[in-house]
């Protein structure tokens, strides 16, 4: 029960794959491409977690308490961010090659190149 | 591992599931949305407030304005393509 | 090769990538038995030295505050891909309507509660992020979280119905200067660094008690920077998207 978390995490890095190459619709690819990356944020998280430890917030806890690990939580907080603007800038080229090609089926793409 | 984290890392698994296999493009981005908020919930029981903020502001406002537009305008150039053609 | 065939040999290999990952994934330290040393080392000595009550802030914006420079510069560049590329697409819908003669054009507006409500939010939705930025050091929160509530403002007011106002509000150079001062701003506070305390991005302002607003020396200020940066960033990325695809022009574009 302890590996549950880096089952999830393995199980949605594959299905995640499997939704970009088996999308007929660019940004369906694209929107898959966004569960890839949450599987390494589930991932990091749980390298990062201790037993019984709490949030590395120490505002109104003691100093001294046990607390989770926090640089694997700076990874991931600033990674959210960014990938959401990759993902635009993906979502951007596919609607300048939908504006090109007429069609945003990834197979149609390749036989219009020609 | 705690009870909710179980809940948690479960719903998370069979969201992100129904993300990948659920049939249009507007479909997928509404379940994004949903999948933004199990993770959300997946961060808090894992003692992370600060990516948990992160994550429920980007996938409910930054991604959703993006992907909706861009599916709207794929679909106001596939209109305006079929209306050239049928001329 | 048939898409059967390819989705088939994804099958066979995505399985095996599966196995492989469980099988590299059982050499990690049971979940909840962390071994790390540099994680524990922050927990036990940021509060005394930085006087930060978040430690993840504190990592991010002052013991770590390089990495977040580049992570900074990977938001700008990005989102300079998306102006160059949808501007490109704009430039030429906006020469295939003036070669048509079709003028501009408007859509409908949303109803009165609508109006509003978002009227109501947009106070609000500014004050929040102002807070969550300012806060970056106290409570949870910080630049990047802080920058994206602060833009959902402006888009309020495209939730009113009046995305013309919004775009006459935030025009666009001033989105790009608002988010090129937020990327400048953190990369001259270390030069400040550079300058009084000998490292660059090394804390050089005064830290003052923890758990007040202004302590943690130069964390505020790079929280604010990345904010302004954020909220730039993701305003001109919806203002280009929203562009596209809400700028409808009235009659048809004959190609």
């Amino acid at each position: 029960m302890t590996f549950f978390p880096y089952v999830v995490a393995g199980w949605l890095f594959v299905i995640g794959l499997w939704g970009v190459v088996s999308s007929t619709d660019l940004v369906r690819t694209v929107l898959s491409l966004t569960v890839v990356q949450s599987s390494t944020y589930v991932v990091l998280l749980a390298i990062g977690y201790r037993s019984a430890g709490k949030a590395p917030i120490v505002a109104d806890i003691p100093a001294a308490s046990k607390l989770v690990d926090p640089v694997v939580q700076v990874l991931v907080l600033t990674d959210i961010v960014i990938e959401a603007t990759v993902t635009a800038l993906l979502l951007a080229l596919v609607v300048q090659a939908h504006k090109r090609f007429g069609s945003v089926d990834p197979a149609r793409l390749r036989a219009l190149r020609h | 591992m705690t009870a909710l984290q179980l809940v948690a890392l479960l719903a998370v698994g069979v969201i992100g599931t129904a993300v990948v296999f659920v049939p249009e493009a507007l479909r997928q981005a509404f379940m994004l949305g949903f999948y933004g908020l199990a993770l959300t919930l997946l961060f808090f029981c894992f003692q992370a407030p600060d990516v948990a903020l992160s994550e429920i502001v980007v996938s409910g406002l930054g991604l959703p304005v993006i992907v909706l537009a861009a599916l709207r305008k794929i679909r106001t150039q596939e209109h305006a393509r079929e209306d050239g053609d049928a001329e | 090769m048939s898409r059967r065939g390819r989705l088939s040999l994804f099958a066979v290999a995505g399985t095996g990538l599966l196995a492989v990952l469980l099988i590299g994934f059982h050499g990690l330290p049971r979940f909840g038995d962390y071994h790390g040393i540099y994680g524990l080392l922050v927990n036990r000595v940021e509060p005394a030295q930085r006087r930060a009550t978040d430690i993840v802030t504190a990592l991010n914006f002052d013991l770590r505050a390089f990495d977040t420079l580049g992570e900074e510069f990977i938001l700008f560049a990005s989102v300079a891909g998306v102006a160059v590329i949808l501007r490109h697409l704009r430039d030429e819908d906006q020469d295939l309507q003036r070669s048509q003669g079709i003028e501009d054009h408007r859509f409908a507006g949303a109803s009165e509660a609508l109006r509003a409500g978002s009227l109501v939010l947009i106070p609000l939705l500014v004050a929040l992020g102002a807070y969550v930025v300012f806060h970056g050091a106290l409570t949870p929160g910080g630049g990047f979280q802080g920058g994206i509530v602060l833009a959902a403002g402006p888009l309020a007011i495209l939730a009113a119905g009046r995305y013309l106002a919004l775009k006459r509000l935030a025009p666009e150079w001033a989105l790009e200067a608002l988010e090129a001062t937020g990327g400048a701003c953190y990369a001259l506070i270390g030069l400040g660094g550079l300058i009084f305390a000998g490292v660059y991005l090394r804390n050089f302002l005064p830290l003052g008690d923890s758990g007040q607003l202004l302590s943690a020396g130069m964390m505020p200020l790079n929280s604010i920077a990345v904010g302004l940066e954020v909220t730039g960033a993701f305003l001109l990325t919806w203002t280009e998207f929203l562009d596209q695809a809400l700028v409808v022009r009235r009659g048809e574009l004959r190609r």
